[in-house]
């Protein structure tokens, strides 16, 4: 409990954190996501022209 | 470096190197956030927000660096007219533009407890904005420009001439006077922080490098599949 009180600041540290971790996490989630598309897009393609 | 501009080459290097960049990055966000809400002990004056410092500095240090790798993508691309330049350059500035926002808003929560405010005018805080702005601003010009080759260039042009922006945020708590703090790590005569202190903060900078390294490599693999794929479209393959 008196870790996550943070010395009374708990709503100023807790946020910080968690809005990085949300934005960095759903960074990679989304360029993980674009990624693996255009690489199967692109064996599609490939597979349809073979 | 001029090796890896050959888009074959890079896929073959950036697939080796990936796992143990991004690896790196996880061990060294987990252990420096580890330490800085559970080991590092509140500071003197300003107690526990200390350990805000740790998702602020990293995330402003890793803003500025990405848009000196952008400027500088953009500055090889103008020269040596190579289209992975700048491809590099446009993938670098979404990724830049996250941390920017990262550092103006985890730096708003650290005001409001240690300055009394969330947001002040001073140089630094709007210097910091302005990178922001040139992020967002080099975005909107290469999606406002249809002509790829001259969107590069365009762009190239706005990012190289908003590097000035980066020795102004730098010095900006020395020209100025400001409410942010002056430097005090890279400074004359050593570090003012105590090494428990430091140590995490370095880690935790370091991983956010690290995380800026993978999410830009694989922004470029991305780029790079589908342009390949546009040009197999094109030259009517997968009919």
């Amino acid at each position: 409990m008196q870790f996550l009180a943070m010395g009374g600041y708990a709503g100023f540290i807790w946020p910080a954190y968690g809005i990085t971790l949300i934005a960095l996490g759903a960074a990679i989630a989304l360029t993980l996501r674009a990624y693996l598309r255009a690489k199967s897009m692109l064996s599609r393609i490939k597979d349809e022209s073979a | 470096m001029f090796a890896l501009a050959n888009p074959k080459r890079f896929m073959d290097v950036s697939r080796l190197l990936l796992p143990w960049i991004a690896a790196a990055a996880a061990i060294l966000i987990g252990v420096g956030l580890y330490f800085a809400l559970a080991v590092v002990p509140p500071e003197r004056l300003q107690g526990d927000t200390v350990r805000i410092m740790y998702v602020h500095v990293p995330a402003a240090w890793t803003a500025m660096m990405a848009y000196g790798l952008m400027a500088l993508a953009s500055l090889l691309g103008l020269v040596n007219r190579h289209p992975l330049a700048d491809i590099a350059a446009r993938e670098a500035a979404p990724l830049g533009a996250l941390f920017t926002a990262l550092a103006l808003v985890t730096g708003s929560l650290w005001g409001k407890p240690t300055w009394g405010t969330y947001w002040v005018w001073d140089a630094r805080l709007t210097s910091f904005l302005l990178l922001l702005f040139l992020y967002l601003g080099y975005i909107a010009l290469w999606n406002a420009i249809e002509d790829e080759t001259r969107a590069a260039r365009a762009a190239a042009v706005l990012a190289i001439v908003g590097a000035v922006n980066l020795p102004v945020i730098t010095f900006s708590v020395e020209w100025w006077n400001t409410l942010h703090q002056g430097e005090s790590i890279f400074r004359a005569g050593g570090p003012t922080i105590a090494p428990i202190y430091l140590w995490p903060l370095f880690a935790t900078a370091a991983g956010y490098t690290a995380l800026f390294a993978s999410l830009w490599i694989l922004r470029i693999r991305t780029a790079i599949l589908r342009r390949s794929a546009r040009v197999r479209l094109a030259a009517g393959d997968g009919r």
